[in-house]
């Protein structure tokens, strides 16, 4: 397929008319005409990826990126009609951002093939919530139509959505044939509680309290993402001192996360000993960000403009008694992962998700880069202080457990090596910047890496210096999808292992 | 492995003890919920944890109880896999539209006598997410609470301390359906 080069931009810059303040990057206002064109333009060229979709009142908004140079727009439809194209067809994980465009706006998406709703149970108080007119709740809920299989000898295991562990509440539908996972369909929306709307109207620096909630394992990133989003619509950054300490906490989050996750995949594995001291691995990280800022999940410590709570002599003192120590300790755990062919044959070949995928779905993150994609927001578009700092992004091909699992043990070397570097950089200075007070409506936009993946935020904000609209687009979105693809021709014993690999958030995507 | 597990072995349990320098008051607290437990439950409370609308981070504290620096489950307090076998049930969030009804069906399922402990500050009274059309609020509004965690999350010493509390009080499980307890209701 040949495809003449002309950049996303000017792309859309030919079709639409570009927004008055839309921050870092463009954003164009489309016809319909213009919708379709760019669907069709989708479908021949493969790398304008998905950063994300959503809706407001009357309105659709499409994120993407040129993966191959990092150029980034918006591209927006107004829907007099209440319809939109869907954009399912080119590109598949548009398909439940669709589904929950309908379920919150009452917008329709032409052409999208699953009629079902996502996120409305048909349990809330409204219909349609941020429509410009919400309407009430049908009534009595219905049985959600779990999508067929047919064959002889298939069985079903529902699963959810409480679950028998300590975890996030959703449901699995499992379509067996003996053993073997033929299908799984996932349905979520169990913890949705209306963020979107309940940002509406609020101060930026309430909102971000929220954006902090929308995902408890990630309260920093989606807090920065937020907040970069907040600031660029508002034209301030964030100062020096500030962008460093909120890298530092950034860091100490994926830390956190990712010595966890390996820990619960090789319990998952049958092998306790991993999980035993990895969660003391994390249970120190977590009383270190408490000494340094006051709270074990530094909720509510990245605010818009910049840092609520300072790293001190003390918190300082705290990171340099853990990072030799954690590292010590986690490189000796790491080689006794590698040398445990028990846990290595559960893990090696189980859940693969294949290069082809991850990229059709823009997976990003450990699913992302353990199947060939990539890509880290902290490079491209990259933020500060990312920039001035030197690691490297891990990428393997197999698209196992075992390579998710590795990704992970990387990116904890980095992190751990990113805090010492930034440490030497830290010179004293102020902490936040003030937000103008009056300004013109304006729109801000930023992609964060979290130890998940790319979250992307998008804000905008009243010339009252209220929040318009905000939506935020955890990476599970776009992660979901493919654990029903990896878990197919897999055991059911295994599925808690392919599950624990992805970890995605239930209630950073039911929102 | 071997030199860990032949370490650990040597210097003793990791997990956090009266004599061993560290958090005071989570060792107080351990040791005040050992002999709690031991006296009034003979060591065994089996934790049925409901997740009915959380954001995951109070998950994460009450999966940090079974770390080995807390190991919640050697004082006799266990997080069991089924409703069918639980004393407890530890529920966090708000308890959103979309999980009330896995929410009660869970309760149903729990065997009398039970306790319902709400966890967390959304637990308790819908916290920033009260106001939702989504949101039903605290888990009061749904079920009888016995007793309340507060905290955003709560850390694990406080969620401790709120099972000492829970062990400690006077009054017997809930049987069947009873009013919500005072100060767990919303507002």
């Amino acid at each position: 397929m040949t495809v003449d080069r002309i950049s996303l931009t000017d792309f859309l810059a030919a079709l639409g008319t570009p927004a008055a303040r839309h921050e870092p990057w463009p954003r164009f206002e489309l016809s319909v005409e213009g919708w379709t064109g760019l669907r069709d333009r989708l479908a021949a060229v493969p790398a304008w990826s998905l950063l994300g979709l959503w809706g407001e009142t009357g309105m659709v908004h499409l994120a993407l990126r040129d993966d191959t140079d990092g150029d980034i727009a918006v591209a927006s439809l107004t829907c007099p009609q209440q319809s939109f194209p869907s954009l399912s067809g080119v590109r598949p994980a548009a398909k439940r951002l669709e589904r929950a465009i309908q379920d919150l706006t009452g917008l329709a998406a032409d052409g999208l093939d699953d009629p079902r709703p996502w996120l409305d149970h048909d349990r809330w108080r409204l219909r349609h919530p941020l429509a410009a007119v919400p309407g009430a709740p049908l009534g009595e809920p219905a049985p959600y139509p779990f999508l067929p299989s047919d064959g002889e000898g298939l069985h079903q295991i529902p699963v959810g959505p409480v679950h028998a562990g300590i975890i996030e509440p959703g449901h699995f539908r499992f379509t067996c044939q003996g053993e073997t996972v033929v299908r799984l369909e996932e349905r979520l929306g169990y913890v949705h509680k209306g963020v979107e709307r309940l940002m509406k109207g609020r101060l930026p620096e309430e909102a971000a309290r929220l954006a902090g909630r929308l995902s408890g394992d990630s309260s920093v990133a989606h807090t920065l993402a937020f907040c970069l989003a907040v600031e660029a619509a508002l034209g301030v950054t964030a100062p020096r001192r500030a962008q460093l300490v909120r890298a530092v906490m950034a860091e100490l989050e994926r830390i956190a996360n990712h010595v966890n996750d390996i820990g619960a995949i090789a319990n998952d594995g049958g092998f306790a000993f991993l999980l035993a001291e990895c969660a003391v691995l994390r249970e120190q990280v977590m009383r270190t960000n408490e000494r340094c800022f006051g709270h074990r999940f530094l909720m509510d410590r990245v605010v818009p403009g910049g840092i609520a709570v300072d790293l001190k002599q003390e918190g300082r003192q705290a990171l340099a008694d853990l990072l030799p120590v954690f590292a010590k300790r986690f490189r000796k755990l790491v080689s006794i992962y590698d040398a445990k062919s028990s846990l290595l044959d559960r893990t090696v070949g189980t859940g693969v998700v294949s290069s082809d995928l991850a990229h059709r779905f823009g997976a990003g993150g450990y699913v992302g880069r353990a199947s060939s994609r990539g890509l880290d927001a902290r490079r491209m578009p990259g933020y500060a202080p990312y920039d001035e700092l030197d690691f490297q992004v891990p990428v393997l091909p197999e698209g196992d457990v075992n390579a998710r699992v590795w990704i992970r043990i990387r990116e904890v070397e980095q992190s751990l090596d990113l805090i010492a570097q930034i440490l030497k950089r830290l010179e004293s200075g102020p902490g936040r910047a003030f937000l103008p007070e009056s300004h013109a409506v304006s729109e801000g936009m930023a992609l964060v890496e979290g130890f998940r993946g790319e979250i992307l935020a998008w804000v905008r904000i009243s010339d009252g210096g209220r929040i318009e609209r905000a939506h935020s687009r955890d990476p599970s979105w776009f992660q979901w999808p493919l654990l029903e693809a990896a878990i197919e021709g897999n055991i059911v014993a295994d599925f808690p292992l392919c599950n624990k690999s992805f970890n995605c958030s239930y209630s950073g995507h039911d929102l | 492995m071997f030199g860990i597990i032949a370490r650990n072995l040597l210097k003793g349990s990791r997990s956090e003890a009266v004599s061993e320098p560290g958090d005071r008051a989570v060792q107080d607290l351990l040791a005040k919920l050992h002999a709690a437990a031991r006296r009034r439950l003979g060591r065994s409370l089996a934790i049925r944890q409901v997740d009915a609308g959380s954001c995951n981070a109070c998950e994460l504290e009450i999966q940090a109880l079974s770390n080995p620096l807390y190991d919640l489950e050697r004082l006799g307090l266990s997080f069991v896999a089924s409703p069918r076998h639980a004393d407890v049930l530890l529920v966090t969030g708000p308890v959103t539209a979309n999980m009330r009804e896995g929410l009660l069906k869970t309760w149903e399922a729990t065997p009398d006598p039970k306790w319902v402990v709400a966890l967390g500050q959304c637990a308790i009274d819908g916290h920033l997410f009260a106001d939702s059309y989504a949101v039903v609020g605290g888990v009061s509004q749904v079920l009888p609470v016995d007793l309340v965690i507060p905290g955003c999350p709560p850390r694990p010493a406080d969620i401790l301390a709120g099972l000492l509390a829970l062990i400690e009080a006077e009054g017997r499980p809930q049987a069947g359906v009873a009013a919500s307890t005072a100060g767990a209701d919303k507002g």
